[in-house]
C-alpha cells in the first residue's frame, strides 16, 4: 500500500541558512513518526512547509499517491492534514464547539450557527477517540491538557486524518502527557496517521513507530525505538556522544555570598508570593529551588536581582545590603542573571547579537568609550562568545529573533557567565531546550561553581534540580518549607514537598537513588 | 563531523553581512517607495475622477454606446477580473491546471499577465469608443503632475537657459522652485526628527504640532525682545531658545509617562491645545505687535537666519542647520550610550530594565529630546522665513511630521529623504492649483494615503505580493492602537 503522505527531497532556504536540505520521509498508514532534532534542526521549517505556511524551493509532497502542492493552511486542511501547534490557537472566551467551529461553521437554514448539531459530533468524536471534552465548556475554564485535546478535535471536525503534532509536550504535567499519549494511540488505532515533533527522548521511544532524526535541515537517520537507545538517538540528534548525567565533584562551600532574610513580596495582584524567606548561598556551591511553578519563585527571583521590591526582609549580597536596589548597582556587584523568560527580559529581539551580548555592559569599557558606543569593540567580543559558548548563528549582526531558542538561551548565557560572578541566579535556564544545549548550559553552571560563584538556580524540572545541586530548598505557597542535601534527596520526597506534605511528617530518605537526568 | 556540516550551512559571516547590507537597504526602501508610487496612482485616479472634461466625455461616450459596445465593455470587465486574479496568485491557478514548475516561474507568468492585462484592457475600452476619454484622464493627471513637478523642482529647459544667458535675475527665478522645496522641507525635517526620536524610544509623540509653537513662540520672543547682540551670538540664543521652549512642551507629557504612567498622545494632545490657545492670548496680547492684526514684532536683524542667495530666494540657513542635526540625531541614537539606552528602552522595556537602564529617565530623555527638535522647527520658520509670527503659522507641519517619521522609518536619513519629499509636495502643490486647476487638497490626500500605507504594510505588501521578511524588522512604536 503506498504511504499516506510522502515528501521528496524537500528543499528550504532562508537568507544565510539551508533550513531543509533534501529532506525526504514517509509516513504509512496507522503509524505514529517522531521526527526528532535539536531546535534549528528544521523541524519546524518541515512541518510549516507541510502545513502550507512555507513554499518548499525544491521538492514535492504526495498524499495518497497524488502529489499536491500546498499554499495555505486550508489547502493542507482539504488534503485531510491539520496541525496542533506548540502555542495553542484558542479563543479563550467562547465554548469548545464555538471554538472547533471557527472557520468551519455549521450552518442551519444557511444562517443560524448550528451549535447543537456541532456539539454533538464533538461529543460523538470525543467518545470515538476518548477525549472526554465537553463541548459546552469555556476553553479559559479548561486545564491545558483539555485545551490541547480541543485542538485535536479541531482537526477531526475537519476531517483530517494525517496530524501533526508540533511539541505537544512542551506545556503539560506528566499525569496529562500520559493522558495524550492514550490519546494518540487510540487515534491511531482508529485509522488516523500522526506525525509527532519532539527534542524528548523518552517520549519519542516510549510512542513512536518510527524515528525521523534531523540535524542541521538534513536527515540523519530513520530507526524504531525496538532498535535504538536514548543514548544513540541523542548521539544522531547532536553528532557526537552526549552525556546524559552531569558530572560534577563536591561542592566546597565557602563565604556566604547572598543571604536573604525574613523577606517578604507580593506579586502584581498584591497578593503575597514571597513568605517570609530566609535563605543563604554560599560561594561555591549550587542551591536549588524547587516548586512547582507559581509558588513564589519568579518573585524571589525578581526580588534578588533588583527587579521588584521586597515588603519587608532583607537582602544581602557579600556583605553589602542590596534590599530595593537598582538592577544596575546589584549587577556591578558582580551578580548574573538568566532570566525565566529569555525573550521578555533577556533580550531584544529586534537588536543584533552583538547589541545584545553587550546589553549589561554597553555603558563601559571596552564597550563604550566616554559616550560613544564602540561597535568594533561590541563585535569582536560578540564574535569570540558566539564561538566559545557556541552560538549557532549566521553572524554577530543577525537579529536574536532570528535565532532558535537554544541559540538564543546561548546568547543569554554568554552574556551573564562572560562577567567575572560572584552570585549566578538562573531561572528555568534550560527551558524548551534540546539535549545538546541543555548538556551545554548545565556544564556552564557547574564550572560558574567550581570557580567559587554562588549559585542559585530556579527550575521547575525536577530532573534539573537534582542533576545539578548541592542544596534543595523547597518553595510551596511562597514559604520554604524546607532545605535538603542533594546527596539524600529523591524525587519522590521532593515531590511530597513541593505538592505542600509537612516536612516534619514526611519520612525522609534514607539514600539518595541514583537519578537520571531526562532530556 | 558536525563542523563539516556547519561550514556548509551557514555561509562565512562576511559574506551574510555584505548580504545583509543591500538587503537592508532594500528593504528599508522599497515599502516607502511602492507606498508613495501606490498613493500617486491612487491620486491620479482622484484627479482624473474629478476633473471635469472627462467626466463629461464618460458621460457622452457611455450615452452612445450600442448594444455591441456594452457587450465589449462586459467582456472587458471580464478580462480585468480574470487577468487580476490570474497575475495575484498565478501559482494557484497553474497548479490547478497540472503545470509542474517552481514558484519563480510563476511568478514571472503573474508580472507578464499583469502587464498584458493592462495593456487589453486599454485596448478593449479604445475599441469601444473610450479613446478619447483616456486620452483626456492622461492630459488631466500628466499636467497635474507636471504642475507640480515644475512647481517643485523648476523647469529644466527655464534653468538651462537661464544658465547659459549668465543672467543672475534669471538663474534666480530657474532656481527659486527649487529652493522654496528646500525651505519647505526644513522644518518638515526638524519636526520629522521630532516624531522618530520619539517612535525609537517606543513614544507616539502627537505634540510636535504644539512643540513647534511654543519653539517659535520663544524664539520670536528672544528675537525681537533682545537687541544689539552680534548675529552669532543672537541667533543661537534664538534657535536654543525655541528649543528650550519645545522641551519644556514635550518634558511635561514625558513626566507623567515616567511617573504615573499617564499615555503620552493623550497628553501630547492636550498640550497642544494649550499651546495653540496660549499662542494666541500671547499674540492678542502681551506680545502683540501695535495695529490692529494679531502679530507678534519682527525679530532684530541679528537673530534672523541669514539667507544665502539675493532676493526673491528664500533660502537660508536653516536648511543646513536641519542637516546638521539630523546627523547629530544619527549618531545620537546609533553611536551614544544614550541612544543605545533610547532604543533598548523603545525596542524592549523588560529587557531594559533588566539590563538596569533607568526607563523613566529616558522617557523624559526622549521626550524633551522630541520637543526641543520640533521646537526648533518653530524658531526656524520664526527666524528664517516669517521674520514674526503670526497665529496659526504652521499649517500642520507637526501633524504631518508623524507620517513623515513613518515613511522615513525613524531614521534620521529616512526622515531627511521624507522631508524634501513633503516639502516639494508642498511647495509644488501651489503651482499645481494655480495651473491645473487641481485642488491643493490632492497633495493631502496623497499624504494621507502615504501614511495609510505605511501604517498597514499589509496592503503594500498584499498589492505587491511582497514576502514578508521574517524576522527583525524594525519595530517603530509601541501601543499603536493598543
Amino acid at each position: 500500500m503506498a504511504p499516506v503522505l510522502e515528501l521528496r527531497n524537500i528543499t528550504k532556504r532562508f537568507p544565510g541558512v539551508l533550513a531543509n536540505d533534501r529532506i525526504s520521509l514517509t509516513l504509512e498508514q496507522n503509524e505514529i513518526h517522531a521526527l526528532l532534532g535539536e531546535n534549528g534542526a528544521g523541524k519546524s521549517t518541515l512541518m510549516n512547509i507541510l502545513y502550507g505556511l512555507y513554499q518548499p524551493d525544491e521538492g514535492e509532497i504526495i498524499v495518497r499517491g497524488r502529489p499536491i502542492k500546498i499554499h495555505s493552511p486550508s489547502d493542507a486542511i482539504r488534503a485531510g492534514i491539520g496541525m496542533v501547534h506548540q502555542h495553542f490557537m484558542l479563543v479563550p472566551v467562547l465554548t469548545v464547539a464555538e471554538n472547533v467551529m471557527l472557520g468551519d461553521e455549521m450552518l442551519t437554514a444557511g444562517v443560524f450557527l448550528d451549535r447543537r448539531g456541532a456539539a454533538q459530533r464533538i461529543r460523538d468524536l470525543s467518545k470515538q477517540y476518548g477525549l472526554e471534552v465537553d463541548p459546552d465548556a469555556y476553553v479559559k475554564d479548561l486545564p491545558v491538557g483539555v485545551q490541547q485535546r480541543v485542538e485535536i478535535i479541531k482537526l477531526l471536525f475537519r476531517n483530517a486524518d494525517i496530524l501533526i503534532l508540533d511539541e505537544p509536550t512542551a506545556v503539560l504535567t506528566p499525569q496529562e502527557v500520559n493522558d495524550l499519549f492514550k490519546v494518540i494511540r487510540s487515534l491511531v488505532d482508529q485509522g488516523k496517521s500522526l506525525i509527532f515533533i519532539t527534542h524528548k527522548l523518552k517520549e519519542v521511544l516510549a510512542t513512536a513507530d518510527r524515528i525521523t532524526v534531523l540535524r542541521a535541515g538534513r536527515v540523519v537517520g530513520s530507526t524504531t525505538p525496538a532498535q535504538t537507545t536514548e543514548a544513540s538517538l541523542a548521539a544522531m540528534m547532536v553528532g557526537r556522544e552526549v552525556s546524559l548525567e552531569v558530572e560534577k565533584a563536591r561542592a566546597k562551600p565557602g563565604e556566604v555570598v547572598l543571604s536573604l532574610e525574613h523577606l517578604e513580596v507580593l506579586d502584581d495582584r498584591l497578593n503575597v508570593a514571597v513568605d517570609d524567606v530566609t535563605l543563604e548561598v554560599r560561594a561555591g556551591e549550587i542551591l536549588g529551588v524547587a516548586g512547582v511553578q507559581g509558588n513564589g519563585q519568579t518573585e524571589l527571583v525578581e526580588v534578588i536581582t533588583g527587579l521588584r521590591r521586597p515588603v519587608s526582609g532583607s537582602i544581602h549580597i557579600l556583605g553589602h545590603d542590596v534590599t530595593g536596589a537598582s538592577p544596575r548597582r546589584i549587577t556591578e556587584l558582580g551578580v548574573a542573571h538568566v532570566p525565566e523568560d529569555r525573550q521578555r527580559d533577556g533580550l531584544v529581539l529586534s537588536y543584533p547579537v552583538a547589541d545584545n551580548i553587550a546589553l549589561q555592559e554597553y555603558y563601559k569599557p571596552p564597550f563604550a568609550k566616554g559616550v560613544v558606543i564602540d561597535e568594533q569593540a561590541i563585535q569582536k567580543e560578540a564574535a569570540r562568545l558566539v564561538q566559545q559558548f557556541d552560538v549557532r548563528t549566521p553572524s554577530v549582526q543577525t537579529p536574536a529573533a532570528a535565532l532558535s531558542g537554544g541559540n538564543q538561551q546561548k546568547v543569554i548565557v554568554a552574556r551573564e557567565l562572560s562577567r567575572p560572578v560572584k552570585l549566578l541566579v538562573a531561572s528555568q535556564p534550560t527551558r524548551g531546550l534540546d539535549v545538546g544545549s541543555i548538556e551545554y548550559i548545565h556544564q556552564q553552571i557547574v564550572r560558574k561553581r567550581d570557580e567559587g560563584a554562588a549559585v542559585l538556580l530556579i527550575s521547575s524540572e525536577l530532573d534539573e534540580i537534582l542533576a545539578l545541586s548541592d542544596r534543595i530548598a523547597v518553595m510551596y505557597r511562597g514559604r520554604v518549607v524546607a532545605v535538603v542535601d542533594a546527596e539524600t534527596a529523591t524525587k519522590e520526597y521532593l515531590g511530597l514537598l513541593m505538592a505542600g506534605a509537612d516536612p516534619a511528617t514526611t519520612p525522609a530518605p534514607e539514600r539518595r537513588q541514583r537519578v537520571e537526568v531526562v532530556t | 563531523m558536525a563542523e563539516s556540516v556547519l561550514r556548509e550551512v551557514i555561509p562565512p559571516v562576511t559574506e551574510a553581512r555584505h548580504r545583509s547590507l543591500w538587503q537592508r537597504a532594500w528593504e528599508a526602501i522599497q515599502l516607502p517607495a511602492l507606498a508613495l508610487l501606490t498613493a500617486f496612482l491612487v491620486g491620479g485616479f482622484i484627479i482624473a475622477l474629478s476633473d471635469f472634461k472627462v467626466l463629461e466625455a464618460l458621460a457622452d461616450t457611455t450615452s452612445r454606446l450600442n448594444a455591441i459596445g456594452y457587450i465589449l465593455l462586459v467582456m472587458t470587465v471580464a478580462v480585468l477580473v480574470g487577468g487580476t486574479a490570474f497575475s495575484r496568485r498565478p501559482e494557484i491557478i497553474l497548479s490547478r491546471l497540472r503545470f509542474v514548475g517552481n514558484v519563480g516561474q510563476a511568478r514571472w507568468f503573474g508580472v507578464v499577465s499583469a502587464v498584458l492585462t493592462i495593456g487589453a484592457v486599454i485596448g478593449l475600452l479604445v475599441v469601444i469608443g473610450f479613446g478619447p476619454v483616456l486620452w483626456l484622464a492622461w492630459n488631466a493627471v500628466t499636467s497635474a503632475y507636471g504642475a507640480l513637478l515644475e512647481g517643485s523642482l523648476g523647469n529644466p529647459l527655464q534653468i538651462v537657459a537661464a544658465l547659459s544667458s549668465g543672467d543672475a535675475r534669471a538663474i534666480g527665478l530657474a532656481f527659486y522652485p527649487i529652493s522654496e522645496s528646500l525651505v519647505a522641507s526644513t522644518p518638515y525635517i526638524f519636526a520629522g526628527l521630532a516624531v522618530a526620536l520619539g517612535f525609537r524610544c517606543g513614544l507616539f509623540n502627537i505634540g510636535a504640532e504644539g512643540q513647534l509653537f511654543i519653539g517659535a513662540l520663544t524664539s520670536v520672543f528672544v528675537g525681537y525682545a533682545i537687541t544689539g547682540l552680534p548675529a552669532v551670538v543672537h541667533i543661537p540664543l534664538a534657535l536654543g531658545a525655541g528649543a528650550l521652549g519645545g522641551a519644556i512642551w514635550g518634558l511635561v507629557p514625558g513626566l507623567l509617562k515616567a511617573r504615573v504612567g499617564a499615555h503620552e498622545v493623550i497628553n501630547t494632545i492636550m498640550m497642544n491645545y494649550i499651546a495653540f490657545r496660549l499662542s494666541e492670548w500671547l499674540l492678542n496680547g502681551p506680545m502683540k505687535r501695535p495695529g490692529a492684526v494679531p502679530v507678534s514684532p519682527f525679530i532684530a536683524e541679528s537673530a534672523q537666519l541669514p539667507r544665502l542667495f539675493p532676493d526673491p530666494i528664500r533660502f537660508h540657513l536653516g536648511f543646513f542647520i536641519a542637516l546638521g542635526v539630523a546627523a547629530f540625531i544619527w549618531w545620537f541614537l546609533f553611536k551614544s550610550r544614550w541612544g543605545f539606552e533610547i532604543r533598548t528602552v523603545g525596542a524592549n522595556p523588560n529587557a531594559a530594565r533588566y539590563a538596569g537602564m533607568n526607563i523613566a529617565f529616558n522617557i523624559i530623555l526622549a521626550m524633551c529630546m522630541s520637543g526641543a527638535l520640533a521646537g526648533l522647527a518653530g524658531a526656524n520658520e520664526v527666524l528664517g522665513v516669517n521674520y514674526n509670527l503670526a497665529n496659526a503659522f504652521s499649517s500642520g507641519y507637526g501633524f504631518d511630521s508623524i507620517a513623515l517619521a513613518l515613511l522615513g522609518r525613524s531614521h534620521p536619513l529616512g526622515v531627511v529623504l521624507a522631508g524634501l519629499l513633503f516639502g516639494t509636495l508642498r511647495s509644488g502643490g501651489t503651482r499645481m492649483q494655480n495651473v491645473a486647476q487641481i485642488p491643493i487638497d490632492i497633495i493631502i490626500v496623497i499624504q494621507a494615503l502615504v501614511i495609510a500605507f505605511m501604517a498597514a504594510p499589509a496592503i503594500i505588501r498584499a498589492i505587491y505580493r511582497i514576502v514578508k521578511p521574517g524576522e527583525g524588522e524594525v519595530v517603530f512604536t509601541r501601543g499603536w492602537g493598543r
